[in-house]
């Protein structure tokens, strides 16, 4: 596709006998959300690990805003502007929330190879990261130990280090997973917010969820994308109904 | 207690310790600052970064062979040799970190002590400059043409500014942004790479910056010892430095100190109570390490990142 800004084609990618990218083809379009959903060993997490480059394909083309990034490391993409937030709460236990926010700033302005001056003189990069905590409503809780977040918080502490980068497409590994309703509720609410700045690849268990913020839904089974399109149009479609959501309802 | 309070009690106890101490006693702490000198360059590496290196002791070592095979060629001066002592140190963690880097866990350790073991057999080999059997120094190092270091009370004022300084480099490396992405790399460096950063720069930059001030150390222990050996750069004394950082508490800036100083002072001390200490020894290392983070957390607490 021409206009996509993450562009991938024929994707494999096999452990032994398992083929669990099976010929992906995939297109994120700038700004939109696109929700990436499955039941359980579709897939998915292999998919986002070959996107954001831990895991090297077998075969096919990952192309970014149309360069091919299908064998650049982890953070040669993160610098491109492919951002990540993780399912797994990957924070880094010692620093505060601020820290955190400030080190993504940092990182993503390449302002970290300095060695002399204190890392918490970097007004700018201090302001940038308090101003992204007050955007996912952690503004309060700037100078919070991490560890002492509650599930929620981190999942949102994750989001603003993600765009700290300002990215042009953020990967997001089941935001909802482990949150009660209320924090659902405000996590939906925030990536509706965020709509239109960035594109965003959304992973996500929480149906409800998908279906209120996703403009477009791509369903992955064994490995293949079995359906794409608009909400409507993969909740109408029969292979979809059948493998996948039917054993729900 | 306050972390500042805490170094200014220590570093003026030690300001204070020529004011008493005979000779020997003075040989014996300059030998504990000098170990807490290297254990500090360890300590940050090691701390900080979370990369334990089993080959430390070598790059002290290479420090006191610079110093030593000056000193054979006639080149007394500290003002050429230290520096050379420490950019040779440094050259070695630049080469060896190079590769060393690329690993993780416990195979960095083992390709650290291996390196650090290669070293060890090339000064064995060094005949030319003693061999097996050290190299003893026709004298302690000059000073721009003077013999300040020959008088134990400025030599002790010289390895504890050393140390001072190396303490103050280790702390403002740890609070810029630099150590900030070495401590993150250490917590999770999964997610610092997905920030953009590839964490191998700034951890080979620790590493030469680790090995060039363990040089310095090694570079005053060949003064305050007037011998070099290759017994400086075995694996033994890398498992001490370790044992010391670790006792006195990696995640602070002073805790090496404190561990250097205790183990090296506790040791003369127990020594001359029993030769059995280590029976003693052993026991209150076990009880440090468990107490978590060591001597400096059981009196400040922890260093944030």
């Amino acid at each position: 596709m021409a206009d996509a800004l993450l562009d991938i084609a024929g994707l494999a990618k096999a452990y032994g006998a398992l083929h669990v990218t099976a010929g992906v083809d995939l297109a994120v379009r700038p700004g939109e959300i696109h929700a990436l959903i499955g039941p359980n060993g579709a897939g998915k997490t292999t998919l986002v690990g070959q996107i954001a480059g831990e895991v090297m394909p077998d075969a096919g083309t990952i192309r970014f805003d149309g360069a091919d990034i299908t064998r650049l490391p982890v953070h040669r993409r993160a610098r491109l502007g492919l951002a990540r937030a993780f399912q797994i709460t990957s924070i880094f236990p010692r620093f505060t929330a601020l820290e955190h926010a400030a080190l993504a700033v940092m990182a993503a302005r390449g302002r970290t190879f300095r060695l002399l001056r204190p890392a918490a003189s970097d007004r700018a990069a201090r302001e940038e990261a308090a101003g992204l905590l007050d955007e996912v409503g952690l503004g309060a809780r700037a100078e919070v130990a991490a560890s002492a977040l509650s599930h929620g918080e981190k999942r949102a502490l994750e989001l603003a280090m993600a765009l700290a980068a300002r990215p042009r497409l953020m990967l997001l590994d089941e935001p909802m997973a482990g949150t009660g309703p209320a924090e659902s509720a405000a996590m939906v609410a925030l990536l509706t917010r965020l709509k239109g700045r960035c594109a965003i690849l959304l992973v996500e268990h929480d149906m409800d969820a998908v279906f209120r913020l996703a403009d477009r839904i791509s369903v992955l089974v064994n490995g293949r994308i079995i359906a794409c399109g608009t909400p409507d149009a993969v909740r109408a479609d029969a292979a979809v109904r059948a493998a996948y959501l039917g054993d729900g309802e | 207690m306050n972390r500042l309070i805490l170094a200014f009690v220590l570093f003026a106890a030690l300001a204070a310790v020529p004011a008493f101490a005979d000779t020997a006693m003075l040989t014996l702490v300059a030998r504990a600052m000098i170990f807490a000198l290297a254990a500090t360059s360890l300590g940050f590496i090691l701390g900080q970064g979370g990369l334990v290196s089993f080959g430390h002791a070598a790059t002290m070592g290479i420090g006191a062979y610079a110093v030593g095979i000056l000193m054979e060629e006639g080149v007394r001066d500290a003002l050429v040799a230290f520096p050379v002592a420490m950019a040779a140190a440094g050259l070695f963690a630049l080469v060896t970190g190079a590769i060393s880097l690329r690993t993780r866990g416990v195979y960095f350790i083992m390709i650290t002590l291996a390196f650090g073991q290669m070293a060890f057999f090339v000064t064995q080999s060094l005949s030319a400059y003693g061999g097996d059997d050290g190299l003893t120094l026709a004298a302690r190092s000059t000073v721009a043409g003077a013999r300040w270091l020959k008088d134990p009370k400025t030599f002790h004022y010289v390895v504890l500014g050393l140390l001072a300084f190396t303490v103050l480099v280790s702390t403002v490396l740890a609070r810029a942004p630099f150590g900030r992405v070495l401590a993150a790399g250490r917590d999770n460096e999964r997610r610092l790479r997905a920030l953009g950063v590839d964490p191998y720069a700034y951890r080979l930059v620790a590493y030469v910056i680790a090995g060039a001030f363990a040089g310095l150390a090694g570079a005053l222990y060949a003064n305050l010892t007037e011998f070099v050996s290759p017994a400086y750069l075995s694996w033994h004394r890398s498992a001490e430095f370790i044992v010391m950082v670790v006792a006195g508490g990696p995640a602070t800036a002073l805790g090496p100190v404190l561990g250097a100083l205790g183990v090296v002072l506790l040791e003369d001390g127990l020594a001359h109570l029993t030769e059995h200490w280590r029976i003693i020894f052993g026991p209150l290392l076990v009880l440090l390490v468990l107490a978590r983070g060591g001597i400096a957390t059981l009196l400040v607490g922890r260093r944030d990142g």
